[in-house]
């Protein structure tokens, strides 16, 4: 094998390694935006779950010596944070869009207040399974590193298409986010089938966080999270609000994102900085290509309709 | 003066229901409260040289402001000023470096002023120019252009653009002394300030008493009302958008002009973001901008004090703006229901 080649596989193993580790938070950040997406809210506040989530995820596990037990307490502080934003939004003429860069920065603020003693210290990581122990490269080896969240992020993907698709609660939630008035004529308390789907998409991306500070990149400092809470709304678009096709986006975008430092690791550091912006405009790019300002875009939920 | 009563009593009502709310985060951190609000007094408001600090925070507080707050009249949600910020101090800088020696500083400054508006004016105009003519949504493609932005500055700020005197912040090389923005009479305030101000009153003229304003004004009102009426709705958008962006790309120029002397990665100090509480604050009235700025850069500027004083991390600062936030919008919801802020019944 000449050197060419490793060079090129290299590549193509980091990418495919970074899709899933720079994947995961994004999937599970998609994942909650969806469900809260598809009751008719937009949280665009996932930004700060995702944050709070990390630091109280490493805060947890430093303390309890369980990372588990941190990522429960993400997913309850992100589930804190969601009810918050559901209770605001029920309110008269308060926009769901602003009550999201509030939270943001509140959850942003909080999450910095009291992470300060956790920059420091180092707490126990999540367990990953080694899937490419069957292999000599260690490239791949280390691209199949495969970590559990991963790996309960895409079992729950379809599991919440068949909730939608199956389940009464489901069909609640899609009546709610198709149209208020249908749902309300239906008996179903609209308020509360909300205030429930942003509790749990919240917790959702506070599990996200939780695998940004105990896996990778696996510690807590306050420039940890670039933005993956505020992508979501873009990933759940791109997604066309279809869980399944969240686990797709997450990947791309995962895989966009891993594209700099993969070369990098190959010795190409040209333009380093500028594939920094590789998911960024390809989200760009798509939703350019994708939306129209004359029909609805296909999965949007009915409720967004006279918005879009 | 009745009519005024009520979007003066609430967001004045929302801001002592946050200190309230900031005080009780404060007592369960363990820290007196009354002491945390004197000293975050004494930071921003307590001294003349608090007020300069504060005062300089201000200035591209009230241009990021715009940038919100302009697209907010025409009903869109935008949150680009961050890369708003970015682009039009590296289009400053750039001109600010091929300019400097060949044109006597006023020319300089006046032409990277202009460059940077025109560059903001064009980043999110664009924005609404993909909402009018794509549908694509404003909130989420402004926010992807500041993560570009900042790609973009990091890429030249390293690269071809970088100064190999400075090692440990890559910065493009400087403007030149002699093109700076200087201080305002003897104190040590910029004239980053007055241009804020100016920039803020002439746009409030140009909302508020104009009919282009007016027109802006429907459009974010009822779309439909508008092209019902025949209005040019997506002029009206982008025009808008392409202001909005023309403020928040001075910021830049000032951040570069006045503060840094050259473009490197402190444009993107979050400006832009915290000119969208400042937007939200003053209910996008561009006039009520300037003293919410005001305040918004002393609570900022107190952060130090708080960390020196009562060892707060420099976080508490944002707490603070992150409640202020909540709670502001939350009081959106009693606008109209508050009987005695109601105006009186006119008699026949």
């Amino acid at each position: 094998m000449s050197n060419d080649e490793v060079g090129l596989f290299g590549i193509v193993f980091a990418v495919l390694g970074g899709a899933i580790r720079v994947g995961t938070p994004f999937l599970f950040v998609s994942l909650g935006e969806c469900l809260t997406e598809r009751s008719g809210r937009i949280n665009l506040g996932l930004e700060g779950n995702l944050i709070m989530g990390a630091m109280l995820a490493y805060g947890v596990s430093y303390g309890s010596g369980s990372p588990w037990l941190g990522v429960a307490a993400a997913a309850g502080a992100g589930a804190m944070l969601g009810v918050v934003h559901a209770l605001l939004c029920q309110q008269a003429r308060v926009n769901d869009i602003a009550v999201g860069i509030a939270l943001m920065l509140f959850g942003t603020g909080l999450a910095f207040f009291w992470g300060k003693p956790f920059i420091q210290p180092s707490a126990p990581h999540l367990p990953s399974l080694s899937l490419g122990a069957w292999s000599d490269s260690p490239a791949l080896r280390s691209a199949l590193e495969i970590n559990v969240l991963f790996i309960v992020g895409v079992l729950l993907a379809p599991l919440l298409a068949w909730f939608f698709r199956n389940a009464r609660w489901g069909l609640n939630v899609r009546c709610v986010g198709e149209s208020t008035e249908a749902a309300m004529a239906m008996g179903l308390n609209v308020n509360r089938v909300r205030l429930l789907s942003t509790m749990a998409g919240g917790a959702l991306a506070g599990i996200g966080g939780s695998f940004l500070s105990l896996y990778y990149p696996g510690s807590w400092n306050e420039g940890l999270s670039s933005g993956q809470g505020l992508m979501a709304v873009a990933l759940v678009i791109f997604a066309r609000w279809d869980p399944v096709k969240c686990v797709y986006a997450s990947l791309l975008f995962g895989g966009a994102a891993a594209l700099g430092p993969a070369l990098q690791s190959v010795g190409i550091t040209w333009g380093y900085y500028l594939f920094n912006a590789a998911p960024y405009v390809l989200t760009l790019a798509i939703m350019i290509a994708t939306s129209s300002a004359k029909r609805r875009l296909p999965g949007l939920p009915g409720v967004f309709s006279n918005l879009k | 003066m009745m009519r005024y009563l009520e979007s003066f009593a609430i967001p004045v009502g929302a801001l002592l229901v946050s200190l309230l709310l900031f005080g009780l985060f404060i007592t369960v951190a363990g820290v007196n409260p009354f002491d945390v609000f004197a000293s975050i007094y004494r930071g921003a408001f307590g001294s003349w040289f608090a007020w300069q600090d504060t005062l300089v925070r201000a200035a591209p507080l009230m241009l990021t402001a715009l940038c919100t707050a302009l697209p907010a009249r025409a009903g869109l949600i935008v949150i680009g000023g961050e890369g708003a910020v970015v682009v039009g101090g590296f289009f400053a800088a750039l001109i600010g470096i091929v300019l400097n020696g060949v044109f006597p500083p006023f020319l300089v400054i006046l032409g990277m002023m202009l460059v940077a508006a025109v560059a903001g004016a064009v980043w999110i105009g664009a924005v609404g120019a993909l909402r009018h003519l794509r549908g694509v949504n404003e909130t989420i493609s402004s926010l992807l252009l500041n993560y570009i932005a900042i790609a973009l500055l990091n890429f030249f700020v390293v690269g071809m653009l970088k100064d190999p005197a400075t090692l440990n912040k890559p910065s493009t090389y400087p403007i030149g002394d002699a093109n700076m923005l200087g201080a305002m009479g003897s104190s040590s305030i910029h004239w980053g300030l007055g241009i804020g101000i100016i920039v803020c009153v002439v746009l409030w003229f140009l909302m508020r008493r104009t009919t282009f304003g007016f027109g802006v004004d429907v459009v974010g009102g009822n779309v439909r009302a508008a092209q019902l009426t025949g209005l040019p709705v997506g002029r009206l958008i982008i025009t808008a958008c392409a202001l909005g962006g023309a403020a928040a790309g001075i910021a830049g120029m000032i951040e570069v002009a006045a503060v840094h002397g050259r473009a490197n990665t402190s444009l993107n100090a979050g400006y832009g973001y915290a000119g969208i509480l400042v937007a939200f604050l003053a209910r996008h009235n561009p006039l009520a901008i300037i003293p919410v700025a005001i305040l918004l850069g002393g609570i900022r500027a107190s952060g130090g004090v708080l960390q020196r004083a009562h060892d707060l991390p420099d976080a508490t600062t944002l707490v603070m703006q992150g409640i202020i936030f909540v709670v502001i919008l939350a009081s959106e919801a009693l606008y109209g229901r508050l009987r005695w802020l109601q105006p009186k019944a006119q008699p026949a």
